[in-house]
């Protein structure tokens, strides 16, 4: 009996030690990936610029991908036209996106009306053709074939019918995203860019329907380099958009079908670079990143500041003449201390300044707007016109004619002791209302430069001509302000 | 199997004499010399709607209700009204689509005369050189009414419509080359897609002929396609 109770006992205790060891080991597989394929879902395929949603789910399943090619004619640029041989209707096609080790069922529906059998060949399918030899179909007919998802990353497909290059240069190409099992990092926004070339008969801007060159295609010359299936499809009323302190992931995608991309958007750097679509963030602080022909990127950022981030192939004449310009529109709160916008201009000399003083005195350069700003504080205060002249003269002469009217000698005459201002009263009201330019003497010396008008009042011009003339020798006239009103009006010009 | 009716002499199925000579299939290897062609009459026109009509009159086994669909997919003359009656998408004298290759070689065995294979085909239309000319008919949209049997180019043989109208079955279309299912024959990877393809043919450039290969090879004998006719020939004796 002794036994028997040992032998219980012993039962007993193995018993809860399994049931232990089994509870902990369920609840665990709850908490943790499943690679157990379970259950069936629809694909939902997205047109660029969007992207489907985050996937949640912590295990593989059945994803059912149903997908038309078609062949439809549409906008490649203002009053462009081109015959797009396409995935979904658009250029470029679907976006779809899926989890390692998904059971991709992978339905390819030619449509009735298209001219060419068409197939696909997927990057993330490992396979022959990457399944375009089991989905070659005929217009008006349908071919099924299934395949795993067992590489993470972000990958390109394209039609593989021949001519191969004719096909993809058509616009047969898209992405398909195999999110790793624990998904990418979240972002606030995501979107599908895809940059591609078109090669047409014509030149870029040429109006109506353009055909295919098959020279340029060889040549590796486009006529055309677009994200997103044509010129603006990212510009204006369609720019993607992001607030302020937001995350922005960009999946990007180079269709080719010839030429390798340098991704670099204006005013921006990439925080992380997932290059060449891996899953591994390789690069941080990167300006400008390859996506190479029939490959991909993934980029992030974060936008602190406010404006339009254009997008560009930093293989500058594709943005400017052939079309590869998007734009990113970021809308919220200025932070000025990482970007003031203008802060200042000022007049340059360059190398004809000889004294170290070009800047003397505190220059601000003025608007018209800033001089009335200043002169109307003063005119509320006082009517001393000196002390007026004196605040004009600061803000509207010295920038040339220096603090002590001494002038930059071969470029700017003096107003010290000047023959020429002290000569001509009307002459000299004259040149500050009309400016001057030609060859003038003063104190003997030439001077042949340009004077611009300046955009005064009456009052400000009689009270800045008092004061030059009350000041370094000169001859201590007053100008009144219908003096100058005279002048202004009189249609008489006073000889240099 | 060719019915005991008369076929109809009309003027749309008048004859022409192609000569022989020697052609450069697109898939010959360089050490092979070229093709000979012998010569051959063939149909200046594809065969119309007209034409098909009468056929399926007195052959009511290929009647769009009655046709087996081993013989003929469901898409088979689905732009005709019914059976017996055409329709505005498929008008008398635009040429007959929607046809399998079992139909159309019926019709062919029916006038007397057969379908051309791929080789006699070729041949005719490599008397085009202006690749870029056929090119562009490739790039357009397939419209939904196809013009009638003779508003494209004729060429230099005095044929019409070698392009420009319609695709057209060929008595050997599937023997051109092979999607990838051959598991046998590794030395001929004839496949076309992406290298392979483009590394064995003759004429790297010639799109227009890829794209033939290409639409040949995506085909089944009973598929049919609302741009796929054909035409007939017959041997010169």
């Amino acid at each position: 009996m002794k036994i028997n109770n040992r032998i219980k006992i012993c039962l007993a205790f193995f018993s809860v030690l399994i049931v232990t060891a089994a509870t902990l080991f369920s609840s665990g597989c709850e908490e943790s990936f499943s690679s157990q394929v379970k259950g069936e879902e629809h694909a939902v395929l997205t047109s660029a610029p969007y992207v489907p949603s985050p996937i949640i789910r912590k295990h593989p399943t059945k994803v059912v991908v149903d997908l038309e090619t078609k062949e439809v004619t549409r906008k490649l640029a203002d009053g462009v036209e081109y015959t797009f041989w396409t995935f979904g209707g658009e250029v470029p096609g679907k976006f779809s996106r899926v989890r390692t080790g998904d059971l991709v069922e992978f339905h390819l529906h030619n449509s009735p009306t298209s001219k060419m059998p068409h197939n696909i060949d997927l990057h993330a399918v490992t396979g022959p053709g990457g399944g375009a030899t089991s989905s070659f179909t005929a217009p008006g007919h349908s071919s099924t074939f299934s395949f795993k998802t067992m590489n993470p990353g972000l990958y390109v497909y394209h039609c593989a019918t021949a001519p191969v290059g004719l096909h993809i240069a058509n616009g047969m190409y898209g992405l398909i995203l195999v999110e790793p099992e624990e998904g990418l990092p979240p972002v606030d926004r995501e979107y599908y860019v895809m940059q591609s070339e078109f090669y047409t008969e014509g030149k870029y801007g040429d109006p109506g329907l353009q055909l295919f060159s098959q020279d340029k295609a060889i040549d590796e010359n486009p006529s055309y380099v677009v994200f997103n299936g044509s010129v603006g499809s990212l510009t204006g009323d369609k720019s993607l958009q992001a607030k302020t302190g937001e995350t922005v992931r960009f999946y990007i995608g180079n269709g080719g079908p010839n030429l390798i991309s340098s991704f670099h958007v204006i005013g921006e750097i990439f925080d992380k670079v997932y290059g060449e679509g891996g899953i591994i963030a390789n690069q941080n602080n990167v300006q400008t990143t390859i996506v190479p022909a029939g490959g991909s990127a993934i980029v992030e950022f974060k936008v602190d500041v406010p404006g339009t981030f254009i997008l560009v192939d930093h293989s500058i004449f594709r943005a400017f003449n052939k079309g590869a310009i998007g734009m990113l529109k970021v809308t919220g709160k200025e932070d000025l201390v990482i970007y003031s916008g203008k802060q200042k201009e000022d007049v340059y000399l360059g190398s004809n300044e000889k004294n170290d003083d070009i800047f003397s005195g505190p220059i601000e350069f003025s608007s018209p707007e800033v001089n009335t700003t200043i002169v109307a504080k003063q005119e509320s205060g006082s009517n001393d016109l000196l002390s007026l002249g004196k605040i004009v003269f600061t803000s509207t002469c010295v920038a040339c004619h220096l603090a002590n009217g001494e002038g930059i000698p071969n470029v700017f005459p003096p107003l010290a002791k000047s023959d020429y201002l002290n000569k001509d009263k009307n002459r000299a009201i004259q040149t500050v209302i009309k400016g001057l330019s030609g060859e003038v003497t003063v104190n003997g010396k030439k001077y042949n430069g340009v004077m611009p008008p300046q955009t005064l009042n009456e009052k400000q011009i009689s009270a800045v001509l008092t004061y030059v003339y009350s000041q370094w020798g000169n001859s201590g006239k007053t100008v009144k302000e219908d003096e100058v009103r005279k002048v202004k009006g009189s249609k008489t010009i006073v000889q240099k | 199997m060719i019915a005991a009716g008369l076929f109809p002499q009309t003027n749309k199925s008048k004859m022409v004499l192609i000569s022989g000579g020697l052609y450069t299939p697109l898939y010959m290897k360089e050490t092979e010399a070229k093709q000979k062609v012998n010569a051959f009459y063939m149909d200046v026109y594809p065969v119309t709607n007209a034409e098909f009509l009468e056929f399926v009159k007195v052959n009511p086994k290929w009647r769009r209700s009655n046709v087996k669909r081993i013989f003929a997919d469901k898409s088979y003359l689905n732009n005709w009204k019914n059976d017996l009656e055409l329709d505005e998408n498929a008008k008398p004298n635009s040429p007959v689509t929607n046809v399998s290759w079992f139909a159309a070689k019926e019709y062919a065995e029916w006038v007397g005369k057969r379908l051309p294979t791929v080789a006699e085909w070729e041949y005719v239309i490599s008397s085009e050189k202006n690749i870029q000319k056929i090119s562009n008919w490739y790039s357009k949209l397939s419209p939904d009414k196809i013009p009638p049997v003779g508003s494209t180019e004729k060429n230099s043989f005095g044929v019409y419509d070698m392009y420009g109208l319609i695709w057209e079955w060929t008595y050997d279309f599937n023997t051109a080359l092979v999607t990838g299912e051959s598991r046998g024959d590794s030395d001929f990877e004839r496949n076309m897609f992406c290298g392979n393809g483009a590394s064995n043919a003759k004429d790297v450039n010639n799109y227009p002929a890829f794209m033939r290969y290409g639409y040949r090879s995506s085909l089944k004998a009973n598929y049919s396609t609302h741009n796929l006719g054909f035409r007939c020939v017959k041997d010169f004796n």
